[in-house]
């Protein structure tokens, strides 16, 4: 095609339009769930995918699903699981998504052996359940390390049976608004860069997380931000998003690999945490919530790992939080492993097991061919060397426990993308029955609003303004300008050391202050080539969605005086009451601003107070 | 720091070319890592395809040295560097752009595979008992990552092109994962034979070669669903049987 021609094709505002009932966005676990369950409600859905279906980041998830299915021990319900989230989430989850989750994540988990999971097994043939960190029992049901593909396989095979019009490798760049109610989407396909407007009766966001906002993620290049900068750009309360969930365990070496997850399974089946001198720095600092439930000795951790109820887990198994921190103290403190992490021992286990490194490869064997390909390790021989990555975003869109709406008509959002279950912390395996559990309410509450709607109409001057500026960069791209990539780079640099695991008020300033350059920086990058499958151009529209999550990320941890969970403050080491009670809400006010304040928990209700006492 | 040339196809359906992009290369790096470096400083809109980059969802499928691979799980060391690393898309697929091919197709055939239906509930609160020795079959189909590089090898499709006649090696897997579930109640027979054309492969197992998973697709998946159809369709009792009844 001649310059000119390509011009042209790049300026084209025309788009393609479809109507559904409910308009789906993002196809991981929730995405999936919701469309099921909307489908299955007599309602048309449509599910867009930023990929292709099936490679969502749930594919990524290893450890399991936490239900209190009482399959391996019968003392556990759904009231210790209430209880350890609630711990976990340092009391500040939304009470109720808590209580529906734990409830209601069993149903889920069964009905996904309907639809032809295939989970490991117990001796008598159920479904079988591993140990988890903060779990008090084992809870997680689980393919050997590679649950989340399981998870997202069967609700696809499942799915893709149910009249669901699937959309593939399209993006979503705005919502769309009749009034106060989101009333649809447009978006580009990747293959062709051809707009696409979806209107909709309701829309369920269920986009996923944040993390390329920092340099070293586990996170895919999908995950920035977009369900939450659509929802905040439509006026919808994001909440707590200063609670950024960094993994304890990801991989430090080689450079390229650096991040990538090793699943908190390996401390699961008896894993250990050393430092470069061999120690066992685990034991050394026990959080006062949890020292009545973690192992005296490393004899009494061995035994809880291998099944032994009456045991107590090993502060390995602590939340992920608390072990992350450890983990930079000690590299911090120059005890680290000689690439900046620290050393996670699987191979030890041989000591006690006597067919261990096939006992090590049948359990974790992903982890097994991820180091024996990627850094050149043998599991069952050698230490692993790791070190914390940004795995999750504990904050989100505010949502109705119930039904999931956030707080604009129309707009629901489920999984990593909304807030509340998790609270300060997230428990490992309460992932992916979150996706479940809320994805299935998310889709009927959708379903049961868009029944009671009528056609809403969709603003063309909206659309137009939209189109026009996704295509800016184009127009720019002509001229020698910055491309999208080092803005992307310096953000998450940024990010990373100043809004980081632990964080002070100086530092996050600096952050504060660097976004508005940022911001016009990103506003003038260009790109060039044309519309087809170009990562350019996308990048340099994800970059608003980005900036935009980065920033709340960093104004609510600035007003949060105190360490709480996944937020550490060193200006503020402890945990404050009055902090405690409060959520932190980012909004768009009328004039365009950001807009963070702190405003009060709902109070727990009177029973399920006495159930966190009881489990205290 | 050394460099290294990587040869990559740069193109769409109507044609394209080999280009050369020089870069630096450090240890550990992946094939990945070099496109997404080429990517970033010298063509902004070179089109690939990628997600985990952890071999978890089998996105990042391309041809390597003609092999097909997944980029994120080549290290660079296992390539000769002292000449240039081709890097091209499937040959299997249509093309879209440079890396990326057009893979929807398989998410056709899928569809047209009989869903997962189970036997009734072996217990009153709705719940099966399964072996873990029972499960295990399955659960070896059930790594597949739908990285389709095992429909990328099989000549079938990439020399024959019957995508028409023939659902290839990964739908194989999926159909051997619901004929050998345990839950399962669905008889598949006798559209593998008549519809998806399992008597095509000539049992040549490049298809486990390639295998990101370490499947073994040919010997645990394909040739138990052709033995299922042979007892099932070719078997003398079987057929006359089948001439009494009607």
């Amino acid at each position: 095609m001649s310059t000119r021609g390509q011009g042209e094709a790049n300026r084209s505002m025309d788009y393609e339009s479809y109507e559904h009932d409910v308009l789906v966005i993002g196809a991981g676990g929730a995405g999936l769930r919701a469309a099921i369950e909307a489908s299955s409600a007599g309602v048309s859905v449509g599910l867009v995918c930023k990929s292709l279906l099936g490679k969502a980041h749930t594919v990524m998830a290893e450890g399991g699903m936490a239900a209190a299915l009482a399959n391996v021990d019968d003392r556990d319900d759904w009231k210790v699981h209430f209880a350890d989230t609630m711990r976990g989430g340092q009391y500040l989850n939304n009470w109720r998504m808590a209580e529906l989750h734990a409830q209601e994540a069993p149903a889920r988990a069964r009905e996904l052996e309907a639809w032809g999971a295939v989970f490991d097994r117990t001796k008598d043939g159920r479904i079988l359940q591993r140990n988890f960190g903060g779990h008090k029992y084992p809870r997680l049901a689980h393919v050997g390390d590679r649950t989340g593909l399981e998870m997202i396989r069967t609700l696809q095979d499942h799915g893709i049976h149910q009249g669901i019009d699937v959309h593939m490798e399209c993006t979503i760049v705005e919502l769309l608004k009749d009034g106060d109610r989101v009333v649809g989407a447009f978006g580009y396909d990747r293959e062709r860069g051809r707009f696409q407007l979806f209107s909709a009766r309701a829309v369920v966001l269920a986009s996923g997380g944040i993390g390329r906002a920092f340099k070293v993620t586990s996170n895919s290049w999908e995950y920035t931000g977009d369900g939450h900068a659509l929802a905040y750009r439509a006026g919808a309360d994001l909440m707590d998003m200063e609670f950024v969930q960094f993994h304890p365990t990801g991989m430090v070496w080689p450079p390229s690999v650096r991040g990538i997850l090793v699943t908190e399974g390996v401390r699961g089946e008896g894993g250990v945490l050393r430092n470069s001198n061999g120690k066992r720095f685990m034991f050394e600092d026990i959080p006062d919530l949890y020292l009545s439930s973690t192992a005296d000795d490393e004899e009494e951790g061995w035994r809880y790992t291998q099944g032994d109820k009456n045991s107590r887990r090993p502060p390995e198994l602590l939340t992920r939080d608390h072990v992350a921190r450890c983990i930079v103290r000690e590299i911090k403190e120059g005890r680290g492993s000689p690439h900046q992490g620290v050393f996670l021992d699987i191979a030890w286990i041989k000591e006690r097991l006597p067919n261990g490194a096939e006992h090590i490869k049948k359990k974790l064997p992903s982890m097994y061919h991820q180091f024996k390909q990627l850094a050149g390790i043998d599991i069952t021989e050698e230490p692993m060397e790791v070190g914390p990555t940004t795995h999750y975003v504990m904050g989100g869109i505010r949502v109705d426990p119930d039904s999931q709406m956030s707080t604009v008509p129309g707009l629901f959002a489920a999984g990593e993308c909304a807030a509340g279950l998790h609270g300060a912390n997230r428990l490992g395996g309460n992932s992916l029955s979150d996706l479940l559990v809320f994805g299935q309410r998310a889709g009927q509450y959708a379903a049961s609003f868009a029944k009671e709607q009528g056609a809403a109409s969709i603003n063309q001057g909206q659309v137009e303004e939209v189109a026009r500026q996704a295509l800016e960069p184009f127009e720019r791209g002509e001229g020698n300008v910055e491309g999208p990539y080092q803005v992307q780079f310096d953000l998450q640099d940024m990010m990373q050391a100043q809004v980081g695991i632990v964080r002070t008020e100086g530092d996050i300033q600096k952050a504060i202050d660097e976004f508005p350059t940022l911001r016009s920086r990103a506003d003038r990058v260009g790109v060039q080539g044309n519309r087809e499958y170009n990562a350019g151009w996308h990048t340099a529209l994800d970059l608003r969605n980005l900036l935009m999550v980065a920033e709340a990320v960093a104004r609510s941890a600035i007003l949060r005086r105190e360490s709480r969970g996944a937020h550490f403050r060193e200006d503020y080491l402890q945990k404050d009451a009055e902090q405690g009670k409060l959520n932190t809400v980012v909004r768009l006010d009328s004039s365009g601003e950001m807009q963070v304040k702190q405003e009060a928990l709902p109070p727990v209700r009177g029973d399920l107070q006495e159930i966190i006492e009881d489990n205290k | 720091m050394t460099s290294a040339t990587f040869r990559i196809w740069r193109g769409n359906a109507k044609g394209g070319k080999f280009q050369d992009y020089t870069t630096e290369v450090s240890e550990g790096m992946v094939v990945l890592d070099a496109v997404h470096q080429v990517q970033a400083e010298q063509a902004n809109d070179l089109a690939v395809r990628w997600n985990c980059k952890a071999g978890k969802c089998g996105s990042c499928s391309a041809e390597v040295n003609g092999s097909p691979k997944l980029m994120c799980m080549t290290r660079l060391s296992s390539l000769p560097l002292d000449k240039p690393v081709t890097i091209e898309p499937m040959q299997a697929f249509p093309s879209i752009r440079d890396l990326v091919t057009d893979v929807s197709w398989n998410y056709q055939v899928k569809k047209e595979i009989q869903p997962f239906s189970p036997r009734e509930p072996d217990s009153a609160d709705g719940t099966w008992r399964m072996e873990q020795y029972d499960v295990e079959r399955v659960q070896e189909f059930r790594k597949c990552i739908e990285c389709f590089l095992c429909q990328d090898v099989c000549h079938v499709l990439r020399d024959h092109r019957l995508h028409g006649e023939f659902i290839g090696p990964r739908f194989f897997v999926y159909s051997a994962a619901l004929e050998m579930h345990p839950l399962d109640t669905v008889d598949r027979t006798t559209e593998l034979a008549n519809d998806h054309g399992v008597g095509y492969c000539n049992i040549t197992k490049c298809c486990t070669k390639v295998c990101p998973e370490e499947i073994t697709i040919t010997d645990n998946a394909i040739i138990p669903l052709k033995e299922r159809v042979v007892d099932k369709m070719y078997d003398p009792l079987t057929k006359l049987l089948r001439m009494f009844r009607g």
